[in-house]
């Protein structure tokens, strides 16, 4: 690295580390999900990518009912605050009813049969995204093209934060991913590691039998994991949104893969690590999509990822699993 | 031994018998071969996951490995042109090396991150065959690829039931080889690990070397899937035909079929590609789907239910039979060892 970085590559530089930390940003509200779920029922909760993609699609039919002209002026932070909290109101409620419906029942029957179940939720939220594009709604574009990529409005400007003449572009939207997701996420610790339910929650992921013998109702428990878990997914959703301006009802297995791969790559069950994998991967992306070609950026990541674990068998931050005998 | 063969013998007698009630060509032998070609991948997962208990998320890249192998070796743009019969080999024998490869750094570790690990290899595969476009042919595929003969006689492409039969009795080797297999000393092994790594290892079995002959293994016979899967189309089609949802619907083949069973595979296979490639498009023709490409209304596209039927039937099936359609017979009975969920424990392997 004897090279001198000239001011250009320097800006540029800077570029893709904003770009890829905002974006490992929002994918870490989604992998949170992913190693919430994980480390209390061991399950790879498939559909939460698919929740995310639903979230968006509410916050876009909640901007086309109310009237999107409402939220220019000074309303816009008030209108993405509501986006924000019908989302994740939204996926919180629909997290829950599919763990109550789908993988509840299937708890006692191993971890492949929940695997499978997942997959069939997913599949079912998939259509239900594709039907939801088909609202007759001006912002589907009358639900004529359903399946079509839907143009979500640029409620958050813009604008170069840094004035106009600077190479390096920081804008409210980054602001707003940072706004959201660094409150969101000192909450959440603050929830796992001082509340009663937090407690509850580690007892739960730790033993669940033990739990329950100490008077843990532990389907509750875990009911409010998948709460909790939604609700992070509905924030993601709503900031990926206004950040992307697109949504599409096949974004979340992207978006889905991008965070369970951040999850593991911070060591699967801990909250840390998979902030700290999914910023990883932000970056990763961002700096492969910058200074190599974009069609090789999924080799660049998975690749990196293969080789952590190789090196660091439970990921970034994972503490070493136990043998059980 | 007999009772358990049984489910295994309707399946090849039914599929036998049934070109006997339909012509000679349509929709029913594209569903049929289907279901072979993907009851052969199933068969490699059902190695990997079923007897050993590596959870596999990436087993449409080892077909891909297998279709791309069997056309680089036998098209005629490329210098081998081995024909045939020495393609399918080769691109089993291809699809055991990649395994290899995969596993060997990779196996030791536990469960989920070995899924993901497989995922992300299948991703890259994906990757690779789009991005080497000088091998691959990109979005084209290689073709066209040669036709099979036997003693001079060739089928031909339009040849629909000899294909069938073709690749039926394949098939049949193939879960002849694996059952065989199953019970050999190397199966025995495998499923002493999946149960219990640690006590196997403690009777001198080698968890790593026996994890990595079952994933090289699994591989292979799902490269000759994947052989299969080109050399019907003629064509490797485009990468995208062996993306992430390929590698779903074999472990939905598995696990719907019954984890760790031949007969499952094949129940698995003929249910969830049936439903696919035969159910839904019949559901489609009922409800007249000729206008559906204007798609004014998304509901009223019978196609665009797809993935609702599919999801729920996962669900359902899931919540009604847990352990799957036709669950394996568990030997540890015989040892005075209750039959319990041993078959959905959680793939631990290798905890270090």
């Amino acid at each position: 690295m004897k090279k001198r970085l000239d001011s250009m590559e320097l800006d540029f530089f800077l570029q893709q580390l904003i770009t890829g930390l905002s974006n490992g940003m929002i994918i870490a509200l989604i992998a949170i999900g992913y190693t919430m779920v994980y480390g209390i029922i061991e399950l790879i909760n498939f559909a939460h990518g698919d929740l995310f993609m639903l979230g968006s699609f509410l916050a876009l039919t909640v901007l086309g009912v109310l009237g999107i002209d409402a939220w220019t002026g000074g309303g816009t932070w008030l209108g993405v605050l509501l986006l924000l909290l019908s989302s994740a109101a939204f996926c919180a409620g629909l997290n829950w009813s599919i763990e109550r419906i789908a993988y509840r029942p299937l708890r006692a029957s191993g971890k492949l049969s929940l695997l499978v179940s997942a997959i069939g939720a997913s599949f079912i939220l998939v259509n239900l995204g594709l039907f939801w594009g088909g609202l007759p709604l001006d912002v589907f574009a009358g639900g004529v093209a359903a399946a079509a990529p839907k143009d979500f409005p640029p409620l958050v400007p813009n604008t170069n934060l840094l004035g106009e003449d600077s190479l390096v572009q920081l804008t409210p939207k980054d602001l707003l991913v940072l706004g959201v997701t660094l409150p969101t996420m000192l909450a959440l610790t603050w929830i796992v590691t001082r509340t009663r339910l937090g407690k509850a929650m580690r007892a739960t992921a730790q033993n669940p039998v033990a739990a329950r013998l100490m008077g843990i109702d532990t389907d509750r428990v875990i009911g409010a994991t998948f709460l909790i878990g939604g609700a992070l997914g509905g924030f993601a959703s709503v900031i990926y949104a206004l950040y992307n301006n697109t949504i599409s009802f096949q974004m979340g297995y992207r978006a889905g893969m991008d965070a369970f791969t951040a999850a593991v790559l911070g060591g699967i069950g801990s909250m840390p690590g998979a902030v700290a994998g999914a910023l990883v991967i932000g970056l990763v992306r961002a700096m492969s999509d910058g200074y190599l070609e974009t069609r090789w950026t999924n080799t660049i990541v998975f690749g990196i990822l293969v080789l952590i674990l190789i090196f660091r068998p439970s990921g970034l931050l994972g503490s070493r699993a136990k043998e059980k005998v | 031994m007999a009772a358990r063969l049984n489910p295994i013998l309707a399946f090849f007698a039914i599929a036998a018998a049934l070109p006997l009630f339909f012509g000679a060509s349509g929709l029913f032998y594209d569903a049929f071969q289907s279901i072979f070609v993907f009851a052969l991948v199933g068969l490699g997962l059902n190695i990997i996951t079923g007897f050993t208990g590596m959870l596999n998320l990436g087993m449409a890249a080892f077909m891909a490995i297998g279709a791309y192998a069997f056309a680089i070796l036998t098209c005629d743009i490329y210098p081998f042109q081995v024909g045939f019969w020495w393609g399918l080999l080769l691109a089993g024998a291809v699809g055991a090396v990649a395994g290899f490869l995969l596993g060997a750094p990779t196996l030791g570790l536990s469960g989920d991150y070995l899924a993901i690990v497989t995922m992300g290899f299948g991703e890259i595969t994906l990757d690779v065959l789009k991005n080497l476009e000088a091998i691959t042919k990109g979005t084209q595929g290689i073709n066209p690829l040669p036709r099979p003969t036997i003693g001079g006689w060739t089928i031909e492409l339009q040849d629909e039931r000899s294909w069938y039969y073709l690749l039926l009795v394949l098939l049949g080797v193939a879960v002849l080889f694996v059952r065989r297999l199953e019970r050999s000393r190397t199966g025995r092994a495998w499923l002493s690990i999946r149960e219990d790594a640690l006590a196997s290892q403690c009777m001198g079995i080698p968890p790593k070397r026996t994890r990595m002959i079952a994933f090289a293994t699994g591989s292979a016979v799902a490269a000759f899937g994947g052989a299969l899967f080109a050399a019907l189309l003629s064509s490797t089609g485009e990468p995208n035909s062996y993306d992430f949802q390929v590698s779903i619907l074999a472990l939905c083949i598995i696990i719907v079929g019954g984890m760790g069973s031949v007969a499952g595979t094949l129940v698995g296979a003929a249910v969830m590609v049936g439903m696919n490639a035969i159910v839904l498009v019949k559901i489609a023709d009922w409800f007249g789907a000729g206008d559906s490409g204007s798609s004014s209304n998304v509901l009223a596209s019978p196609n665009n239910w797809k993935y609702l039927i599919f999801g729920l039937a996962l669900i359902l099936v899931m919540r009604l039979k847990p352990e799957g359609l036709v669950p394996p017979r568990l030997e540890s009975t015989a040892t005075g060892v209750p039959p319990g969920p041993t078959v959905s424990v959680p793939p631990a392997g290798g905890r270090a």
